[in-house]
């Protein structure tokens, strides 16, 4: 979701491709939870909150019953805050039950050098102590600086550090869609 | 927004906003069982009081614990100050010990910019109070509470600002700094401010300030969204500027019968401290509508988030807070 992109951006993935993800998604976490009982979707600010949305959508369509949905923000756990001014903060809500003993995925648009993971697991840490947590992100585009992997992606996309991926959703660009661009400038080292 | 908070006219309505939202979302951490964030792990939060506070240092000591700085506290009481050291020998010991940030309440006006611009210490200086000039802290504070009350909602109001709401500030509005801070960022949040008082606590060139003046309390109090009481302070006061406390407390005291001809949905702001049966009655203290308690942790909500966004960004970002906003990943 880096935003400077110069560069004409080339579509990797249409709405119908990203609904057919999440489906996907959904149903590989019904089956690997058995059934999704005790699962609690967390959305990282700003598009992992409204992916989280959808896949609650799609799992109570699946199970039949509600599964618990909240959001994470990371700001304050951040590796990186030094190096840019101060950021605004984004809501963090957390479902009424909490996460203890639960099994929490966590849910980003996509995943780049995991930093953006760790801090949520941080976060999450502070919260509570869940079963297990697992991670659902739309795109993968590589480029791990640290030892972190999903376990659910809705697409694989490898790219190159030149590279810049921007997911778009209905609820905040006005469109579904995934873009792969350029950006002009060197990679600073951001995410 | 920049290093420093010495003034409620440093902000411009993006900064006071940004500062609320970002209150309200510190807030929360307030209701979780680790009640701490890693942010500001490593920096160190000097205390810097040269002036009597229980509920301003203490605010500020728990906001920076909760967020993992290291806290110094310093009054003048019992230090070197007692023996006679200035000002500037105090902040280079502090800059000498690494302070990232001076938390200063001074009995005199101006001490915090002057630590602010004298080249003394490379820090933050975040201004708790000095003499009757300013307490920024305590107007955002204020202006959080009313935008809860006011604008509400479960989100409370973030986002918004205080446009068109009528708060009244009643009492020494002389000798209070929390008075002409409230003023100036209040009229920058868009509310509408009036300022009632006897005309011997109005301060020379009060008719300068972005605000309505009156002397009669119960005129105003129909058309009032908010009343903001000041404390008396009776600790600065060298002449007699009213015949009696009777008189002041029957003229410009808030007692029920006077709340009751606020409009429904009003609040009432108590000082703090409060001498009850001064300017306040214990009717009116206790009352819903008045925001004592909450004042207390939404004290610490806002003093976090004027040290997060001082200290939590880069160090020493030239560049205005709210220009930045737009680019977070």
């Amino acid at each position: 979701m880096d935003s400077d992109t110069p560069a004409p951006a080339r579509s990797v993935m249409e709405a119908p491709d990203i609904a057919r993800a999440l489906t996907r998604i959904a149903h590989e976490i019904v089956e690997r939870a058995k059934g999704a009982d005790d699962v609690v979707l967390l959305g990282i600010p700003t598009r992992g909150v409204f992916l989280a949305g959808r896949l609650a959508g799609k799992l109570r369509e699946i199970t039949g019953h509600p599964v618990p949905v909240g959001s994470l923000d990371i700001t304050m756990y951040r590796d990186d805050l030094r190096l840019r001014p101060a950021r605004a903060l984004a809501r963090t809500e957390i479902p009424g039950d909490g996460v203890d003993g639960r099994l929490v995925v966590l849910v980003d648009d996509v995943l780049f050098s995991g930093r953006t993971i760790r801090a949520a697991l941080d976060a999450l840490g502070d919260i509570g102590r869940p079963r297990a947590v697992q991670l659902a992100v739309l795109v993968d585009r590589g480029h791990r600086e640290l030892p972190i992997r999903a376990d659910y992606v809705g697409k694989n996309i490898p790219t190159s550090l030149r590279e810049t991926v921007r997911v778009l959703l209905t609820e905040e660009d006005g469109r579904d869609g995934v873009l792969l661009g350029v950006r002009e400038r060197a990679p600073s080292g951001e995410r | 927004m920049m290093r420093h908070l010495i003034s409620a006219t440093d902000l411009t309505r993006d900064d006071a906003v940004l500062i609320l939202d970002t209150a309200e979302e510190l807030a929360r951490v307030a209701d979780r069982p680790i009640k701490k964030l890693p942010t500001l792990r490593g920096r160190t939060v000097v205390n810097l009081f040269f002036e009597d506070s229980t509920r301003t240092r203490i605010s500020f000591e728990a906001a920076a614990k909760r967020l993992s700085a290291d806290v110094i506290n310093f009054s003048a009481k019992g230090s070197s100050v007692s023996k006679g050291e200035s000002l500037k020998d105090t902040a280079l010991t502090l800059e000498a010990m690494g302070a990232d940030a001076v938390v200063i309440r001074h009995h005199d006006s101006g001490a915090p910019h002057r630590l602010a611009t004298s080249g003394w210490i490379g820090g933050s200086v975040v201004n708790a109070g000095d003499g009757t000039h300013e307490h920024p802290t305590q107007a955002l504070l204020d202006a959080f509470t009313l935008r809860r009350r006011l604008v509400g909602g479960a989100s409370g109001g973030t986002g918004a600002d205080l446009s068109g709401r009528r708060v009244t500030i009643v009492g020494d509005i002389l000798h209070s700094r929390v008075a002409r801070s409230n003023v100036h960022l209040l009229t920058t949040l868009g509310a509408e401010v009036t300022v009632v008082a006897p005309p011997t606590l109005l301060p020379i060139g009060v008719d300068h300030w972005p605000c309505e003046v009156s002397y009669d309390l119960d005129a105003v109090l129909p058309k009032s969204d908010a009343v903001m009481m000041l404390r008396v302070q009776r600790e600065r006061m060298n002449a007699a500027y009213f015949p009696t406390e009777r008189e002041y407390a029957r003229r410009y005291g808030l007692h029920g019968a006077r709340m009751a001809r606020m409009p429904e949905h009003a609040v009432v702001m108590p000082p703090g401290p409060m001498n009850r049966g001064m300017e306040i009655t214990a009717e009116v203290a206790d009352s819903p509508r008045c925001t004592a308690v909450e004042q207390v942790s939404g004290g610490v909500s806002v003093r976090m988030a004027v040290l997060y966004l001082l200290l939590g960004g880069a160090p020493a970002a030239p560049a205005r807070l709210t220009e930045n906003l737009g680019d977070r990943a």
